[in-house]
């Protein structure tokens, strides 16, 4: 266990008992895939297809000359019914190539990546991004600047957000693959030493990682509690360094990784298969919550009913987890690469909503549980008056956005919504990140 | 447009993440207070009938009263539901004796709601602890009213013997630690041995404050809102330790001075306002000390012996420098500013 814990953060019913015993388990082929153009951070794909043109399963349908990006491929057979805009989970409108799929599908078969290149070339072409939800381009992370050396590669197995346990369930099945995903990072950035860091919730997971430990690769158990699994946090835990204000995590000689991410890193080197696919953990308020292998482009609305459907009391349904995800509107939405989860929730299990300006009663929950070290309530409070350069003295910038400030406001005043407005703000006044 | 997959029977409501919080909000941590200090009111109720009943309705019903009339007239939403008024007027009851009149009460209340915390901007806003300025203000405005502890033996029977203000200067009686003061001043020649005061300051005083009826209770109910995490020990701890450390090196009996003088009820119930006390925990240190420190000073050298009312409303003052002095430092930066 380790000692060196990061400060703040809360301890959330974690929820996850509805999943985490359950074997991942295919989602079938919808009659529809919508296949967005940009899963990731960065710069969007173009489409490389058109309407009424035939593609094969792990071809790729989009991609773009930049450095941040993710090329996309087709997760099935089929044809091209339409490339259009359509609605992302994010509320944000992105050009999506819409596939009808063969109504035969052999999906143990895929067009392999060209071998062509090195191995930060191969992931690239693969478009793995951070599977954790951040969606990431995982290749822009294997190539860490000159002058900072990695020597150690930190394999997240944390899950911190409750009702998810998709990660977990690639940990238990699939211990090998995430094992040889960090040696193949390692290797990559010429790093000496793996540590996977689990969560103490999750003993099965680190037993399992544990049968493949040994040779420069670790497990470590880490206590519970949100957000273990935030990517400063989690350095601070394992290393017990601070990644030092506008400095990449490998100042800290860290390059942290997702273990779902680690396993699609080594099926894209150890078997040329790109990124088609991914576990959503559809879980709350629906009748057979389950960890599901959903096609990327597969509508949220397929996924939940493929779980059977709603239950009684259903008012939201998040993608992702409670703490950090977003709430649909529209629930034909696509599956994408980021989508960890699709949670249902009632409207007595959400937070109550909140009308019109709530007191700080200066209670400090919301400063000991920011595990930044930030001060929320001094943040909301400038922020409510749109005073940027106090918001800016006082951090707003090195915000991660995990949410344990509104969750633990006693008056529920948005503290999170305040502080992101703040840094929407700044940012565009120019303020470097 | 594709064929929709059919829609299942859910009408999604949206709304910005976090999607989920913590169970305890305001109105919650308030009723703890109220519940915590509960035992008391109802002990001092038992033992001083009536009038206690007379000096709690006072003094809640004008706090709440006070808060709905100021709301109304100035526009802005009734906020008695978060139970902060409430639990202002339980603490100035609690810390009046039983004497004080029922229109004195009132008049605490609303200065403690006006004038300490509405005036300021409602809840969160206001510097000084309410309850704590509606104390003060009586207590400069009717010094002889305060001082009187005389107890009720009788109870029921008195309640509406109401002591007129007039002359009341003369008739004052004393607390246990106006007596010790007095001992102490006259080098001891009463021969008051502090020790037997340990037992009823614990279990059953009539002469003090309402709140002062119990030392045990108030301990009790401290330990139940530390326990539930409600207020930081921090506070009380640096406050009683403090008062217990000094009192001993000034020569006096430690235990005697932590139970005398609503120093429990400052301690547990005042200092520990998450208003007008600091944010970080090292700050709530400091402020509890701070606290304790200036409450011994002005007992063992000030006029007043009952000093806790002006100790904390004079650390109350700092509470802003205390938190500008001890920011917490962001992660990922060397020094605390950035």
């Amino acid at each position: 266990m380790s000692r060196r814990a990061f400060r703040g953060g809360i301890h959330p019913p974690d929820r996850k008992d509805a999943t985490s015993g359950l074997a991942i388990e295919r989602a079938p082929v919808p009659p529809s895939l919508t296949v967005p153009m940009s899963q990731h951070l960065g710069a969007p794909c173009a489409p490389l297809v058109a309407r009424g043109d035939r593609v094969r399963r792990g071809q790729v349908i989009g991609d773009v000359e930049a450095m941040v990006s993710a090329p996309v491929h087709s997760p099935v057979d089929g044809e091209v019914a339409e490339v259009t805009d359509v609605l992302l989970a994010s509320g944000t409108r992105v050009l999506a190539v819409r596939i009808t799929p063969d109504e035969v599908q052999d999906l143990d078969r895929f067009e392999p990546l060209a071998a062509a290149g090195d191995e930060r070339a191969r992931v690239r072409a693969s478009g793995v991004v951070g599977l954790g939800g951040a969606a990431f381009p995982s290749a822009v992370k294997l190539s860490p600047p000159k002058d900072m050396a990695v020597t150690t590669v930190i394999l997240n197995g944390c899950e911190c957000e409750p009702f998810l346990t998709c990660d977990h369930r690639a940990m238990v099945e699939s211990p090998a693959r995430v094992v040889a995903g960090g040696r193949a990072i390692a290797g990559i950035v010429g790093a000496g030493r793996v540590v996977v860091g689990v969560e103490a919730n999750k003993p099965d997971a680190a037993e399992a990682l544990r049968a493949y430990a040994g040779d420069g690769v670790e497990v470590l158990v880490l206590p519970t509690r949100y957000p273990q699994g935030a990517e400063k946090q989690l350095i601070q835990a394992v290393l017990g360094a601070e990644v030092p204000h506008g400095k990449l995590p490998a100042a800290t000689g860290a390059l942290v990784h997702n273990v779902s991410t680690a396993v699609a890193i080594a099926d894209a080197l150890e078997h040329g298969r790109p990124l088609m696919e991914r576990v959503v953990t559809v879980t709350g308020r629906v009748e057979r919550p389950g960890n599901y292998l959903a096609l990327l482009g597969t509508p949220v609305s397929a996924l939940i009913e493929h779980a059977g459907g709603v239950t009684a009391g259903a008012g939201r349904v998040i993608a992702g987890g409670p703490m950090t995800g977003m709430a649909l509107a529209d629930l034909d939405v696509p599956v994408v690469k980021g989508t960890s989860g699709v949670v249902v929730l009632s409207a007595e299990e959400t937070a109550p909503a909140v009308i019109g300006d709530q007191p700080c009663i200066r209670c400090s929950r919301c400063s000991q549980a920011c595990p930044m070290g930030l001060e929320p309530f001094a943040l909301g409070i400038y922020a409510n008056r749109s005073d940027w350069e106090a918001t800016e003295r006082y951090h707003a910038l090195d915000c991660i956005e995990c949410g344990c400030c509104s969750f633990v406001c006693p008056t529920r005043r948005p503290l999170v919504q305040l502080i992101r407005r703040a840094k929407q703000s700044l940012l565009e006044r120019g303020a470097p990140l | 447009m594709s064929p929709k997959t059919p829609a299942p029977a859910v009408r999604p409501h949206v709304a910005p993440s976090p999607h989920i919080a913590a169970k305890e909000n305001v109105t919650h941590i308030m009723l703890w207070v109220v519940a915590a200090l509960a035992p008391t009111a109802i002990w001092g109720v038992w033992n001083m009938g009536l009038v206690a009943v007379v000096l709690l309705v006072s003094c809640i019903g004008s706090s709440m009263a006070t808060e709905w009339v100021w709301n109304r007239l100035a526009g802005r939403p009734q906020s008695l539901i978060d139970g902060s008024a409430l639990v202002t007027g339980l603490l100035l009851a609690l810390a009046l004796p039983p004497r004080t009149p029922w229109w004195m009460g009132v008049a605490g209340g609303i200065v403690a709601i006006g004038l300490a915390k509405m005036l300021f901007g409602g809840l969160g806003w206001n510097l000084f602890n309410p309850a704590l300025v509606g104390r003060a203000f009586l207590s400069v405005s009717w010094m002889g009213v305060l001082a009187d502890v005389r107890p009720f033996p009788g109870g029921w029977y008195e309640a509406l013997d109401v002591p007129a203000v007039a002359g009341h200067d003369a008739i004052t009686g004393a607390t246990r630690l106006a007596i010790a003061s007095a001992d102490r001043a006259a080098g001891g020649a009463y021969g008051v041995d502090l020790a037997d005061h340990y037992a009823p300051l614990l279990l059953r005083n009539l002469e003090g404050s309402l709140g002062e009826v119990s030392g045990l209770l108030l301990i009790a109910g401290g330990v139940l809102l530390i326990a539930k995490r409600i207020i930081d020990w921090r506070i009380p701890a640096g406050y009683i330790g403090t008062v217990a450390l000094l009192s001993w090196a000034f020569g006096s009996d430690p235990i005697f001075n932590v139970l005398a003088g609503g120093v429990l009820l400052g301690a547990f119930f005042m200092a520990t306002d998450y208003v007008t006390s600091p944010m970080t925990p090292t700050g709530r240190l400091i402020f509890g000390c701070g606290c304790g420190l200036f409450n011994v000073v002005a007992r063992f050298f000030g006029p007043m012996p009952e000093a806790t009312t002006f100790a904390i409303l004079f650390m109350n003052g700092l509470v802003p420098l205390i938190d500008r002095g001890l920011r917490p430092r962001t992660y990922g930066w060397v020094s605390r500013r950035g």
